[in-house]
């Protein structure tokens, strides 16, 4: 076996291992911040097994969206959320987790179904290395149009709503519960330090 | 300007002409009696081991500088007792640094506690591998080159945040979380400017964006094309560096040390060794998305014809690559410099401050850019890479 074949095959076996540990730690850890940083070093070996094939924009791509955006965006919530009851002890624990590992095992199998059933190309299409950013280009702007641009969208609402929600003053009270807003955390005007002599002097800025 | 044609290069397109290292060096082994394989498992760590070298070394000259500059701009002396000129302050520091005691916390998250520096410098590194000192000097000419390093750079706020939490310290949190906030909201302006470059040169590898840059010497620079690009991308990495004037993660009269604050030893070092490495190396991407990397102001081959030296000569070879190297070197230090001059220079701006001039100001001006670079292109396309 030569060198390439022996590091490919290395690589591949240290990804695919990182890949399945980390995943399984995402879900059965307790502490989620452990899962969310696992997530990032699952996600970070997906790219690695996107750069084994020869894909290296999808593997930047996939580090510069989900590792460096939604993972941190993960991180983020999780370590500025500030929780003010303690969580409650949940009633027939056991029940849920029964019927949530029969619910994942139950998509595996079909998934492994899928997997066996489908005929394979084998071995698959060449893959066509640097070409394949502009083959990307040439599909975004072509026929797949509208869906890049349906996904901006949605990608604009979302930020909308997060604004909404985030900035409590536009809503007083609660959409879910009706109950009022918790204003707690809310930046309000503070009235000046020292009172101002003989009106607003143009030097002193106006506290925020 | 040669949009189409590639234009002629110091050692790009000569005739068998490259400075064919990897080759050679295989070729002597393979004299000593090794098989081509091995000879060839042989020369590949050494491009890597020398760029980290080159790294290291980079981080004790700018190290070095920031003190001579601070000294001189407060008017201090400075290092002096450690080596002619105090150059040897820098080792020093390091030495210091890797024989103190290594603490952890006691209600820290030990692991997580190890764990974050390692994140926040291997991205660091691993950049290098994109920088080209020369035409074929670089350790890989991967196709998606500049956009690799935005992708890495990503990664790095995960690291700040690990190390902020696992602190267990109020101020390393807020510090983590500060240092996140500011390197996405940077990210973004940072990653139009360079898209405006890549426009230009209509490729993401380094290696072409110097190329389309070097036809005409200095006055075919990107700087000139893209003067507010420039200024885009050069604010934005002063904050991706998080130094002054936008050193908020680590401001000490709010923070501390910011996601720093219980670190000491070894680990200390890997955040200080990652953010002067970050910094030599964004010295180096300016000049070679700006400045024209390795191209000298006055095209290396002109010089050659002048001097009516054939440009595939061994001796012109080695010349112009060793050219190429100290340009690329004195740019990056010269930027350094004026980041130095900067952050002793400015005072720090507020949290909303900085916010509002990231994404009320920055990010406009960035797009504007992008779309009038779009523009210049359709309608001079000679001169903007059409």
């Amino acid at each position: 076996m030569s060198l390439a074949l022996s590091t490919q095959l290395i690589c591949f076996l240290l990804l695919s291992g990182a890949l399945l540990l980390g995943a399984l730690g995402v879900v059965l850890l307790p502490n989620v911040v452990y899962s969310a940083f696992l997530l990032g070093g699952v996600l970070l070996s997906m790219a690695g097994l996107y750069l084994l094939l020869n894909a290296s924009f999808v593997a930047a791509a996939q580090v510069l969206v989900y590792v460096g955006a939604v993972n941190v965006l993960i991180l983020f919530a999780i370590m500025l959320v500030n929780k003010r009851q303690p969580m409650r002890p949940m009633r027939v624990l056991l029940l849920r987790r029964l019927l949530s590992v029969a619910v994942c095992l139950g998509l595996l199998a079909l998934l492994v179904q899928v997997a066996l059933t489908t005929p394979w190309a084998l071995p698959g299409p060449p893959s066509i290395g640097e070409a394949a950013l502009t083959r990307i280009g040439e599909h975004f702007f072509t026929d797949y149009l509208l869906p890049f641009e349906v996904a901006s969208v949605l990608l604009l609402m979302a930020m909308i709503g997060a604004i909404v929600l985030a900035r409590r003053d536009v809503l007083a009270r609660d959409v879910v519960t009706g109950e009022p807003a918790d204003q707690a955390l809310l930046e309000r005007q503070r009235p000046p330090f020292l009172p101002s002599q003989g009106g607003s002097s143009p030097s002193a800025p106006s506290p925020r | 300007m040669i949009p189409t044609a590639p234009p002629r290069l110091p050692f790009a397109t000569l005739p068998g002409g490259n400075l064919d290292l990897a080759g050679g060096f295989q070729a002597v082994l393979q004299g000593w009696g090794l098989s081509p394989g091995l000879a060839h498992a042989l020369w590949l760590p050494l491009p890597m081991v020398l760029v980290l070298v080159a790294a290291v070394v980079g981080v004790l000259a700018s190290v070095w500088m920031e003190r001579k500059v601070s000294a001189a701009v407060q008017q201090r002396i400075g290092p002096e007792y450690a080596g002619p000129l105090g150059i040897l302050q820098p080792l020093a520091d390091g030495l210091k640094l890797l024989v103190k005691e290594d603490v952890i916390p006691a209600r820290a998250d030990s692991l997580l506690f190890t764990l974050g520096p390692v994140l926040v410098l291997v991205p660091v590194i691993l950049s290098w591998l994109i920088v080209p000192f020369g035409q074929n000097l670089l350790i890989s000419n991967v196709g998606v080159g500049i956009f690799l390093w935005i992708a890495l750079s990503s990664i790095q706020p995960i690291g700040l945040l690990m190390s902020g939490y696992s602190s267990n310290n109020k101020y390393a949190l807020l510090g983590g979380l500060r240092a996140a906030a500011q390197s996405i909201s940077y990210e973004v302006p940072l990653a139009l400017a360079v898209l405006a470059v890549v426009m230009l040169s209509n490729s993401l590898s380094t290696v072409e964006i110097v190329q389309q840059q070097n036809s005409a010497g200095l006055l075919s620079w990107n700087i000139w094309r893209q003067p507010v690009g420039f200024l885009v991308f050069w604010i934005c990495v002063i904050a991706e560096c998080e130094r002054a004037p936008f050193d908020l993660p680590e401001a000490e009269e709010e923070l501390v040390a910011g996601y720093q604050t219980e670190y000491t030893g070894m680990k200390f070092a890997l955040f200080y060794l990652g953010s002067y490495i970050n910094l030599v190396l964004s010295g180096l991407l300016v000049a070679v998305l700006y400045l024209g990397g390795w191209g000298f102001p006055l095209p290396v081959e002109w010089l050659a014809t002048v001097l009516h030296q054939p440009l595939s000569s061994p001796l012109v070879q080695v010349v112009t690559a060793s050219v190429g190297i100290v340009t690329t070197v004195l740019k990056a230090f010269l930027l350094v410099f004026f980041a130095i001059l900067l952050r002793w220079t400015t005072p720090r701006v507020r949290i909303d401050q900085l916010l509002d001039f990231g994404w009320k100001f920055l990010l406009p001006i960035a797009l504007v850019n992008l779309l009038l670079t779009a523009a210049l292109k359709l309608v001079f396309p000679t001169i903007f890479g059409g």
